[in-house]
């Protein structure tokens, strides 16, 4: 069993690296980029086969280790 | 006194730090990220600058989970002293002994040169020695400084006097300009500017001594 896990910045934290981007693509003229937020996926190939005790546990991976709460956001998709 | 200090793979301020603690008369030991336990005897932990485990995922993220990482925190909950410098401070704010968390700096480059810092606090071991709204010189060397914590915590940490130092001139976009924080019971420092590297004049400065010496004479004495 797969999962994914994206990472995000909570909305609110400023995002410097985001800002950066969405400068360049100004400067690259890409007009009308208004916000560009960056975060980051994590794979993981699980043993388990039970879709409901899969994600239970990559949410507890993700409170514990993948993302930091206090300015993170996370998202889990099980396939 | 007897002070330990981690050292992680990637750490590089372990044996300055161990330096400033022997100068200002501790006993040191160096304890490897792989112990398990922290030695008998030890009254203050110093987590060391650099960068653990390669920064992988989130700086200090690896460190503050790995076995070592454990016995720290447990040694902060039974009431020990622990001090983080710079990667050490990330490490301390992803184990939850401090407050907030330490974003990439708000100009997104890496920024290493003395700064001026005014001590917010002297209302602590580690700050003791210093006078209240006192400018110090202590260099700083980071990429991940900009320090942050929603207004509730902020204005809990302002509230309680727990901001140590803050930068004269904001480095890294840090609110507040916080440098430094306290825990509730004022036993975890954690800090981005390194007093360690400034302990003696031939470094081009040694306001980073009063730091070290206050420590120990507080700890000698308890």
């Amino acid at each position: 069993m797969k999962a994914r896990v994206h990472v995000m910045l909570k909305d609110g934290v400023l995002d410097p690296q985001g800002e950066a981007v969405r400068h360049a693509l100004g400067h690259m003229g890409f007009g009308g980029v208004e916000a560009v937020r960056q975060g980051k996926v994590i794979e993981l190939d699980l043993a388990a086969t039970d879709k409901a005790a899969a994600e239970a546990e990559v949410k507890d991976m993700c409170e514990k280790l993948l993302a930091n709460t206090v300015i993170e956001k996370y998202t889990i998709e099980i396939a | 006194m007897k002070a330990a200090v981690i050292t992680f793979p990637g750490s590089n301020c372990d044996r300055d730090l161990s330096v400033a603690f022997a100068q200002a008369g501790a006993e040191v030991v160096k304890v490897w990220h792989k112990e398990t336990e922290i030695p008998a005897g030890v009254d203050i932990i110093g987590v060391p600058g650099g960068f653990s485990y390669g920064d992988y995922l989130r700086c200090g993220a690896i460190a503050s989970r790995s076995p070592i990482g454990r016995a720290v925190a447990d040694f902060a909950g039974r009431g020990g002293y622990v001090l983080g410098i710079c990667n050490g401070f990330q490490v301390l704010t992803e184990m939850k002994l401090l407050p907030g968390a330490l974003m990439r700096n708000a100009g997104l480059k890496f920024v290493s040169k003395p700064l001026s810092l005014r001590v917010a606090t002297t209302d602590s071991a580690f700050t003791s020695g210093y006078e209240a709204g006192q400018e110090i010189v202590i260099p700083v060397a980071h990429h991940d400084g900009n320090y942050q914590i929603d207004a509730e915590g902020l204005a809990r940490l302002q509230g309680e006097d727990r901001v140590a130092f803050r930068y004269v001139e904001n480095p890294n976009g840090s609110v507040d300009d916080i440098a430094g924080v306290l825990s509730e019971n004022r036993r975890v420092l954690g800090m981005m500017p390194h007093p360690e590297r400034v302990i003696e004049d031939a470094q081009g400065g040694a306001d980073g001594a009063a730091l070290f010496r206050a420590l120990t004479s507080v700890l000698e004495s308890a």
